[in-house]
């Protein structure tokens, strides 16, 4: 890295622990119901929304109940996405006149942005009408990410109450989140981002002569849209002298800050943050950085605050920032130093391969790190060209379960889950009764946690497992030999921890990503979140045990890095087997021949 | 019973809020403050027709225009209806074949040394309108000879268009292609 990726680093990190209190204690004011500098604006619409839609907001939920309402919510958000998917070209705002989606394609999007995932099958700029954009799919970044948050909320009243069922009402908990959190930061966040240069409009597609012209052989169809072929089996040809283009238009810079800020990551266009319109400076592509990890950041200090001690939350984003700054020294360093095979081409040794040049190489891999580590999976970056090490790295991060900051509220709650485990395994080595935030952990608290750690890591490997022996699958692969194991596992993997980045050579739009991703996401993603929920509802009856000299105290470093061990022994347990026959391989490979 | 009725209601409140307040909102202050990029940057000459887009490349390949990034977008280069990357694989031999075809083809253009990077291998988006200034530079003798006119003319007008790096320190150096090659057809 040079001076300048130095500094660039630097400042990001200043700024981002700068904004971890502010906006951490902040976001603990909005769930505890207290008086914040919008209340004066937001109160009156609050109450109205409560009013017209029937909830009360003094009713607090046990765990069934809020868990049965996020499911509900969750539900309703499904449904009428499926169904807008499935008549946007009866709708309006279609410039384009965009037909609508199949029903396999369709179920898949529609979970992927309920569940936060945003995994696209689909090339946005060709299939998505401005409606389905606007009113769908931004829409659900927006109630998706709220959706975690509360859940998370939920599980850390959980850790704080005593003696009760109750852990808040999820209407009241989603509301505010969406009011005083997420709309504000969007609002400012998106009108940075235009004036970098991503577009913000309703126009329809503009076309621009091309100063100078391009041609391409287009292979000819017949009239049932098959390619003719000649005597030799080679496919007919036609050469077409392409004088003008089409440039995508849209309301992008309103759907981009959600997208970044909800970690999401669907973007409106296909080449996500890579697109000039969606990330046109090296500022606007740091300003992504930080949305996506903003959130996610100060969520360990509303924690802190909420259980009365923020020294907990600091431990956790310790942890966090350790292995997000480890992952992106090893990536920068990988990608920096390039792929031999080109080198001995006569090629600069860097890997520019899928990366833009505005961003620079540390820019590009901090996102990459970013996207990953949360479960945004927004890219400014082709993972798929990454070297095989490199690409090891957010294939790694997702595979740990979106905890390096993690999703919004789910990677504080899945987090949660890793801190119970590594008190209950270093409680069996020092032979006490394992405590955490002065709650006894039991027989149930462990098995939740087990529940929210493995789901994800078992259903990638079956599911990949099924994949490899799956004709259609192994179709897909637009990359040979080891490296199509890698697109296929970081597809499942991808889906099944809700993230969406994908190594997007993989044709995904076919039946077996389509309908198998519907399942990974849709167990991904309620599976942990019942689980933890079922977890609070059980903390929240115990009594307060005060610390004894016996207590492992967790707000300490020696915590923190057992913490840390334990997630990195989980996962490499879990996945070294896939990781050495993917990206290894591969890389014993490129650096072999 | 009562959950479904909040559910419901609760969502089409929010898809209202979020869906049309806010997106509403955001174009409002575009267009108020930054309307030239809310609209896509576009360039335009003195009659007001647009040429392009500054932040979405073009295809050259003529010698006496500055080269772009390579693009792996379908049918053709920078087709911006079909953003995207290669997604080859850095062991694929299908790709190291193309990297050696772009090489080549740099070669015979009377290049020597080592070729930058983002020479060779294709961009994100497929639609990068930049190239680093090292690879703007190399092609200057081509692009000076095609033209008739001399070297530092063409060097000149590389060192007016590099965008150093923005508030002093984020990104990389770089040379906006689509920018240059008009700035250079208006010589």
């Amino acid at each position: 890295m040079n001076s300048y990726e130095w500094l660039q680093i630097i400042i990001f990190f200043v700024v981002l622990l700068a904004l971890v209190k502010p906006l951490g204690s902040f976001i603990a004011k909005v769930f505890q119901g207290e008086r914040t500098f919008l209340s004066p604006v937001l109160i009156p619409y609050e109450k109205l929304i409560y009013r017209i839609s029937g909830v009360k907001p003094e009713e607090d939920m046990g765990w069934q109940r809020y868990a049965g309402s996020v499911l509900l919510f969750n539900l309703a958000l499904l449904v009428s996405l499926f169904v807008m998917l499935m008549t946007q070209h009866l709708l309006p705002l279609n410039p384009q006149k965009v037909p609508a989606f199949t029903w396999q394609l369709a179920l898949n999007t529609a979970i992927s942005f309920v569940t936060n995932t945003n995994w696209q099958a689909y090339v946005g700029e060709q299939a998505a009408s401005y409606f389905t954009q606007m009113v769908g799919l931004a829409v659900h970044n927006f109630v998706s990410a709220a959706t975690g948050m509360a859940i998370a909320v939920a599980v850390i009243r959980g850790f704080v109450r005593r003696k009760t069922s109750l852990l808040g009402n999820f209407w009241v908990d989603m509301t505010r989140c969406t009011l005083y959190i997420l709309l504000p930061i969007s609002i400012i966040a998106a009108s940075v981002l235009v004036s970098q240069g991503v577009i913000q409009n309703f126009s329809d597609y503009k076309t621009v002569p091309l100063v100078q012209s391009t041609n391409y052989d287009k292979p000819k169809l017949d009239d049932k849209g098959t390619p003719i072929k000649d005597a030799a089996d080679k496919p007919v040809t036609e050469n077409v002298v392409v004088k003008e283009v089409q440039i995508p238009m849209g309301p992008v810079a309103s759907q981009e800050a959600i997208k970044e800020l909800g970690t999401n990551g669907g973007g409106f266009l296909n080449a996500n943050s890579a697109h000039p319109f969606e990330n046109p400076t090296p500022l606007s592509n740091m300003l992504e950085i930080l949305l996506i990890l903003l959130i996610p950041g100060a969520l360990t200090y509303t924690f802190g605050v909420m259980v009365g001690n923020t020294r907990q939350g600091w431990m956790l984003l310790g942890v966090m920032l350790v292995i997000l700054v480890g992952c992106f020294g090893v990536l920068q360093g990988v990608e920096s130093s390039g792929n031999p095979l080109v080198a001995k081409l006569g090629v600069q040794s860097i890997n520019m391969e899928g990366k833009e040049v505005r961003f620079g190489m540390a820019g590009s891999n901090l996102f990459t790190v970013a996207t990953t580590g949360t479960s945004c999976g927004a890219v400014n970056t082709m993972h798929d060209s990454l070297t095989p090490i490199g690409g090891m790295i957010p294939l790694s991060l997702i595979l740990l379960g979106e905890i390096i900051f993690g999703g919004v509220g789910s990677g504080l709650y899945t987090m949660l889950a890793f801190a119970i485990i590594a008190v209950f395994v270093s409680g069996l080595m020092i032979g006490r009764t394992p405590e955490y935030l002065g709650k006894k952990i039991e027989v149930r608290e462990m098995w939740m946690s087990i529940l929210v750690i493995l789901t994800a890591g078992i259903t990638v490997l079956i599911l990949s497992g099924i994949a490899m022996i799956t004709p259609q699958a192994v179709a897909s692969m637009a990359n040979p030999g080891a490296h199509g194991l890698s697109e296929v596992l970081y597809a499942v993997a991808s889906m099944a921890n809700n993230n969406g980045s994908a190594f997007a050579g993989l044709n995904a739009n076919v039946n077996f990503f389509n309908l198998f991703g519907y399942l990974a996401m849709t167990v991904g993603r309620y599976v942990p979140a019942i689980a933890v929920l079922a977890m609070a509802g059980s903390l929240a009856e115990k009594k307060y045990v005060p610390p004894s000299l016996g207590t492992l105290p967790t707000d300490k470093a020696p915590f923190a890095i057992w913490l840390t061990l334990v997630i990195l022994i989980v996962g490499a347990l879990t996945f070294f087997p896939a990781l050495a026959l993917g990206p290894i391989v591969e890389h014993l490979m490129m650096v072999g021949t | 019973m009562k959950d479904i009725k909040s559910a419901i209601l609760l969502f089409i409140i929010l898809t209202i809020i979020c869906g049309g307040i806010y997106p509403a909102i955001v174009t409002g202050v575009a267009y108020a403050l930054f309307p030239n990029q809310a609209k896509g940057s576009f360039i335009t000459d003195k009659a007001g027709k647009e040429l392009g887009s500054s932040l979405i490349g073009q295809p050259f390949s003529d010698p006496k225009y500055f080269w772009p990034r390579p693009s792996a977008t379908s049918d053709f280069g920078f087709n911006a209806m079909a953003s995207g990357g290669s997604n080859a694989g850095p062991t694929n031999p299908d790709y190291l074949k193309t990297v050696g075809d772009r090489v080549k083809a740099l070669r015979d253009t009377g290049v020597t040394g080592k070729i930058p990077a983002d020479l060779a291998q294709a961009s994100a988006s497929g639609l990068d309108p930049h190239i680093t200034p090292d690879s703007a530079l190399l092609q200057v003798p081509r692009v000076a000879k095609a033209r008739g006119v001399s070297n530092e003319i063409v060097i000149k007008a590389v060192e007016h268009s590099i965008e150093g790096r923005q508030l002093g320190f984020m990104g990389t150096p770089r040379v906006n292609v689509l920018e240059l090659n008009l700035m250079l057809d208006k010589l």
